[in-house]
């Protein structure tokens, strides 16, 4: 985990993420089983200190007409010197790997999914579980999803053996997905996650101004609520336009206990250029509001119950935008291949901070008047899809 | 903030409803499976580059405290 991964709990596990939203989303084709592939990708991202890199490699395979089995191999390699790592702590690389088992039982119009995730580093281990029920109806107009994932994390900290702390969360979804026209179709999502237990980053460390000199400050430990709900509801349309082409619009509003509330929107458009090629492009916007304990100074030691100066507890704003080539080969003539997709794409993410400071800005400045952080990010995704 | 999302609940529940008691109304579904092959075709799916896709959920959730919702990662229409 280390300083600079953020934590919350949400985050352990990509797998998961994409075994829940792509067989239980109601995105999904709900009554018909995922085609036979293997889905190999090289991730890398760069910015703000951090480069983190890695291998994920998907293989599925259906076993008879209505089961169908799915595992996974993930890898983080990261080499950190973040603005959290070089504030306190020194630059470092450390790795997490992560492997995922599933199933998918099509039953009628309905899959059932069910699934498990280890996620596992130096000083942090995650396992979750998850189930999910996918219906369709009305036609196979309407899709309904209701997923639930349990996880247990367990936080280590390096040079500390005897630390160990315990996380758990669970989430509960639900999605619906419309067609509404023979070219446009809407969906909803709703999720609830809760956590408890030691939900901060062992290593980051928050700041107040040191008294006995008020031009300079101290670090003290984060220290978070050992509870957490938060809620989310995003709303997406797609729009098939009178040429081979897309647009997809994206709303998302978030909302938790801490009192952080986001609001996200994405506007996407895919071009066919001829069969085989497409061009793909995005733009993201996110806008969030900070926790109510968070502060970048506080004005002295232990000045209240709570206490965190993670940025991305701070309010701050981001935008992404997104491209991307793809090639996509149907019926293809390579032996046992019966489809093959490649896609180079790319994102740069920018990230500004209203309220939180840079102190490893050059310059003297008193606490308080450093100037505000922002860093930037480019994402690099190379895939390849094989369907046999 | 928080409360206004809760107030959002009963509203949902309603959608829902909606959608499940018209199952037993006299609304037929109107757009057929052979009317479905625009929103089939790949362009039109969110899950189309597969782990690629979840990916950037991971990347924004490892930066933001927004999570949940993410969805987009799926694809396609109900149209077998």
């Amino acid at each position: 985990m280390a300083v600079t991964e953020r934590r919350g709990g949400s985050l352990r596990a990509p797998g998961l993420i994409v075994l829940l939203v792509s067989v239980a989303s109601p995105w999904a084709i709900a009554a018909t089983l995922p085609e036979d592939n293997v889905d190999l990708l090289y991730h890398r991202y760069e910015g703000g200190g951090m480069v983190i890199d890695g291998p994920s490699v998907l293989v599925r395979k259906n076993v008879g007409p209505q089961v169908s089995v799915t595992g996974q191999y993930y890898v983080d390699s990261v080499s950190a010197a973040s603005v959290d790592v070089l504030a306190t702590a020194s630059e470092y690389t450390e790795e997490r790997t992560e492997l995922t088992a599933g199933v998918d039982y099509l039953y009628e119009n309905s899959i059932l999914s069910l699934g498990y995730t280890n996620s596992s580093e130096n000083d942090y281990e995650a396992d979750t579980v998850y189930f999910s029920v996918s219906q369709e109806f009305f036609g196979g107009m309407s899709t309904v999803t209701l997923g639930y994932a349990n996880g247990w994390d367990t936080v280590g900290q390096r040079g500390n053996k005897s630390f160990a702390e315990e996380a758990d969360r669970r989430n509960y979804q639900f999605g619906l997905s419309q067609v509404i026209t023979t070219n446009s179709l809407v969906g909803l999502d709703f999720e609830v996650v809760t956590d408890e237990g030691f939900l901060q980053n062992p290593y980051r460390q928050n700041r107040f101004i040191d008294p006995n000199d008020p031009n300079n400050f101290q670090y003290q430990p984060e220290r978070y609520p050992q509870t957490r709900t938060s809620y989310s509801v995003a709303t997406r349309a797609l729009y098939y336009l009178p040429y081979r082409a897309s647009v997809r619009a994206e709303y998302r509003y978030f909302s938790d206990t801490w009192g952080i509330d986001s609001h996200t929107y994405e506007l996407a458009y895919v071009h066919a250029l001829n069969p085989r090629w497409s061009l793909e492009g995005k733009a993201r916007y996110y806008d969030q509001g900070q926790a109510d304990f968070y502060s970048d100074l506080y004005a002295f030691e232990n000045s209240q119950t709570h206490l965190a100066r993670d940025k991305e507890m701070s309010s701050f704003s981001g935008i992404t935008l997104g491209g991307g080539l793809v090639y996509e080969w149907k019926q293809t003539s390579l032996p046992g291949i019966s489809r093959l997709q490649g896609s180079l794409l790319l994102d740069w993410l920018e990230f500004d901070y209203d309220n939180f400071r840079d102190v490893t800005a050059p310059g003297n400045f008193s606490p308080g008047e450093e100037p505000l952080y922002s860093f930037d990010a480019l994402v690099t995704r190379a895939s390849l899809i094989l369907e046999y | 903030m928080f409360s206004e999302l809760k107030a959002v609940l009963p509203a949902m529940t309603m959608v829902v409803a909606m959608f499940a008691a018209s199952g037993c109304s006299d609304i037929k579904p109107w757009v057929k499976p052979y009317e479905r092959d625009k929103l089939a075709d790949p362009v039109m799916s969110l899950s189309r580059h597969g782990k690629a896709s979840s990916y950037m959920h991971h990347v924004y959730q490892s930066r933001e405290s927004t999570r949940g919702s993410e969805g987009g990662s799926g694809g396609g229409c109900g149209c077998n």
